[in-house]
């Protein structure tokens, strides 16, 4: 072929090249939109950690990365999407945890999001605190992860006696921080006062380098505030009460009762409900309303 | 397809049919056999499920390897040993040689398809049931490998273009793989919040083969129903592929000067 | 005579060497040249000299630098003009696989010939060759000489107007190279062109209508084979035989190369009878005479050297 030709059947090529590779994306999202309709798109290649660990040959903790990043990548995924089924957190945060028994944020991590229930997580406390037995076991030095065993024991399993035992280990490290040996001396006296509570969360949303932990810690702390409010909410209903002999109907009757000035509201600015039993609610439309009373150790068992 | 890319083509699957190519036919039927005899004893009540899922990634497998290892070496042979210059002086024009060269090793692998698919029946019916509605989709599966071996074919000989065999065989493959997690990577993008770094993802994605939309042999394992319009759709995108690939190897492949 | 069936315009090659390619070596370097019909051209030049490259530009296996060149009117990278050449590259090698029949029938498909036609053909170009006995035998199994004859048969299966032949006579021996000249002889009584490469003077010298002399990637010389190849002898060469008691006279001695009982002379063509009568009254056996000619080797560093030899064309403008 002569130059000038031959240049122009390779102009020719590359615009024909430009238009199929435009179809062929086309044509790829509209399979893909099939796929993720059709199946769900959920899956994991390999369950089985040691297998996953002898296909790795020798590069584990490249692999541990990796599948790391999607534990995370399928946890932010399904909160986003209120997909509230978590199958596959406890295999991967398995995976990641047996390639690279190193990884302490993957412990953490699980510690926190496999106990929780409802739109945040499985709910399976007995697999977090095997995590994170497992941790400790690869990582004795990190204090951290017996707090968070801790607060395995006494948030979810309200099991103050291990919990306090868990803390107290913690705190013999040197390196951790004076507030844990408060906390473990808060959880042998008063394990389930919203103060201590409070106290951990707040620990909990000041050590945490997890967004997602942070985001919960604060929620929590806030429904804890909710929680605390009604509860003094409730004392001034009772103080009414010893005042006129019956239970207030209305803010209004408190207001000039001089027991309350103006309307309470909780973190997220929505005002508490006064049933006309005389007891105080949190607002129905107000998100910290799913409160956290359930998992919450009841302050009568103080 | 030319009367001039028909001959090429028989000539291609003669020569693959005389370097003993179905000789792997002989392995599926043992594995097959073996299959169908231990499955019984260890794995009750799943025997269907595992006779399909090995018969049919034995046969993706066997059709990966043959596809990488005789497409790298297709043209490259042909240069090689000097073949070639005989055929070029008969008006034969490049491309209509390299398709030739495709359609002749695609018509190999969908005869030693056919057969392994045959063995797959066997297995199946051997186990102990008749042939049931929804073995049909198990058809659909072995189309969609068809389909991925005719993309594999055209990377292997695009690449065969410009490249040694062996290094051919590796792009080959690393394409293939690249192609099998091209979801994988496309999901791990989503996580950087760097939008030069999503477009660049979305680009790799969109471009890469996409050889995760042909397998569907877990689906197929638990008799699920492969809705038609994936089935039109993974054909089109293979064939819009497929000529895209054939489309850049006769480019390169006819601008370049025979050693 | 018509237009020329083959027109070469400076025709140049450049093939990049070295590990980054950059640097270029010029292998092929402005070559004009034209065939007329029914001619048997020689396309003379030691090894390296560019023969095989000016085919492979010829039948598009290769894209020149610069140039063009057109066959029987057509461009050469008109494929379909292919139709009416035929190529033997040099030492070919064909698909083992296959055999000969088998080989020829699949080239025979690319004209379009039916089924009969082809199986016609085949038969006719493997007795042409020599090969009628040998067609079902796989290729692999062939030699060197008769892998060069299926080469020729699959250049003239379609019966080409112009064919193309790459160092035919390479690989055979003296039988097999009478054959092949024959059957170049014979295309040409068909009226057909033929344009061979050889290093072997002689066999151009005996069949050529013209012959062009490449050296260097360059052409030095055009022209018919006696005035290109003017082979002034050197003599010639007796072998002879001494018998046991008999002396070689003492004017001869000096001259011969003895070995045993055998001596060799090298003597000038004016002297050679009266050297051969010396040695017939010595009574010494003649084994063979022969006539000294030069080397190709010596031939072509004589050309290149000598101021004589005209230059084919004028270097063309780049």
């Amino acid at each position: 072929m002569s130059y000038p030709t031959r240049t122009r059947a390779l102009w020719t090529a590359l615009a024909g090249a430009a238009l199929l590779f435009a179809a062929i994306a086309a044509l790829q999202m509209r399979i893909d939109s099939h796929r993720t309709e059709g199946q769900g798109a959920e899956g994991l290649l390999l369950r089985s950690p040691a297998v996953v660990k002898n296909l790795s040959l020798g590069y584990g903790s490249l692999l541990a990365d990796i599948y790391w990043t999607r534990v995370v990548q399928y946890y932010g995924e399904r909160v986003a999407t209120r997909n509230a089924r978590f199958d596959l957190l406890w295999p991967l945060l398995d995976i990641t945890t047996t390639l690279d028994p190193k990884l302490v944020t993957a412990y953490r991590f699980g510690a926190i999001f496999l106990s929780e229930s409802g739109d945040g997580g499985p709910g399976r406390t007995d697999l977090a605190i095997r995590l994170v037995q497992r941790g400790i076991k690869a990582n004795p030095d990190v204090w951290a992860l017996d707090g968070d065993l801790g607060f395995l024991y006494y948030w979810h399993l309200k099991d103050y006696r291990k919990a306090a035992a868990a803390y107290l280990r913690a705190s013999e490290n040197p390196q951790s921080p004076p507030i844990l040996k408060m906390m473990a001396a808060h959880m042998e006296q008063e394990g389930g006062s919203l103060q201590t509570s409070q106290l951990i969360w707040s620990e909990i949303y000041a050590s945490t380098q997890s967004k997602a932990v942070r985001d919960l810690a604060l929620k929590t702390l806030r429904q804890l505030k909710v929680q605390q409010d009604l509860e003094y909410l409730n004392q001034l209903a009772g103080e009414y009460h010893k005042r006129f002999g019956r239970m207030p109907v209305s803010l209004d009757e408190m207001e000039n009762a001089g027991l309350l000035k103006g309307i309470p509201v909780d973190a997220e600015g929505y005002p508490y409900i006064l049933s006309p039993d005389g007891t105080f609610h949190p607002s129905p439309k107000s998100p910290l309303a799913a409160s956290v009373s359930a998992d919450m150790p009841s302050p009568a068992a103080k | 397809m030319s009367g001039m890319s028909g001959a090429v083509a028989l000539n291609t699957f003669r020569e693959a049919v005389r370097d003993r190519v179905l000789y792997n036919l002989i392995l599926f039927a043992l594995l097959m056999i073996g299959a169908a005899v231990l499955v019984g004893q260890i794995s009750i009540g799943i025997e269907r499920l595992v006779i399909i899922n090995l018969g049919l990634s034995a046969i993706s497998v066997f059709g990966l390897v043959m596809a990488i290892f005789i497409g790298v070496g297709l043209v490259y042979k042909e240069i090689e040993k000097r073949t070639l210059y005989s055929l070029l002086a008969r008006p034969v024009r490049r491309w209509e040689f390299l398709v030739g060269k495709y359609v002749g090793l695609l018509l190999t692998l969908v005869v030693n398809i056919l057969l392994m698919s045959v063995g797959l029946a066997a297995a199946l019916f051997a186990v102990g049931r008749p042939l049931l509605r929804s073995d049909l989709s198990i058809l659909t599966a072995i189309y969609f490998i068809v389909l991925e071996l005719a993309l594999v074919i055209a990377v292997a000989i695009f690449f065969s273009c410009f490249s040694t065999p062996m290094l051919s065989a590796l792009f080959t493959l690393a394409i293939y793989i690249a192609g099998v997690f091209a979801w994988e990577i496309r999901d791990f993008g989503a996580l950087v919040h760097s939008p030069a770094v999503h477009l660049a993802v979305r680009v790799v994605y969109y471009t890469l083969p996409n050889f995760h939309n042909f397998n569907i042999i877990a689906a197929v394992g638990h008799a699920e129903r492969v809705p038609f319009s994936l089935i039109w759709q993974n054909t089109l995108y293979a064939l819009l592929y497929v000529t895209l690939l054939l489309l850049a190897s006769a480019t390169v492949f006819s601008r370049s000067n025979l050693k | 005579m018509a237009l020329p069936v083959i027109e070469i315009l400076g025709l140049t090659k450049d093939f990049p060497t070295g590990f980054w390619r950059k640097r270029m070596r010029r292998s092929l370097d402005g070559l004009t040249l034209a065939v007329e019909e029914g001619e048997i051209f020689g396309f003379l030049g030691p090894n390296g000299a560019g023969k095989t490259t000016t085919l492979k530009l010829l039948m598009g296996l290769i894209f020149p630098t610069a140039g063009t060149a057109h066959i029987l009117g057509r461009s050469i990278d008109d494929t379909q003009m292919h139709r009416e050449i035929g190529y033997l590259p040099e030492q070919p090698y064909f698909y083992d696989y296959l055999t000969a029949r088998e080989l020829l029938d699949y080239y025979a498909r690319f004209f379009g010939y039916g089924a009969a036609e082809r199986r016609q053909r085949v038969a006719r170009m493997l007795e042409r060759v020599g090969l009628a006995d040998a067609g079902g035998v796989q290729l692999r199994k062939f030699s060197k000489g008769m892998l060069q004859r299926v080469g020729i048969a699959q250049a003239i299966l379609h019966d080409p107007r112009v064919i193309f032949l790459d160092e035919p006579m390479s690989g055979l021996d003296p039988i097999g190279r009478r054959e092949v000249r024959d059957i170049i002889l014979g295309l040409k009584r068909q009226g057909r062109t033929v344009f061979f490469s050889t290093h072997i003077l002689s066999d151009a010298e005996m069949i050529c209508d013209r012959v062009g002399v490449l050296h260097l990637g360059k052409l030095r010389g055009v022209g018919a084979p006696g005035e290109i190849l003017s082979m002034e002898s050197h003599g010639m060469e007796i072998l002879f035989e001494m018998r046991a008691g008999r002396a070689l006279p003492a004017d001869l001695l000096p001259r011969a190369a003895q070995t045993g009982q055998r001596y060799r002379i090298e003597v000038p063509e004016a002297e050679l009878y009266g050297v051969l009568e010396q040695l017939r009254d010595c009574e010494a056996r003649i084994l063979s005479l022969a006539p000294v000619r030069p080397s190709l080797e010596d031939y072509f560093l004589r050309l290149v050297e000598s101021p004589a030899a005209t230059p084919a064309v004028e270097e063309p403008v780049r």
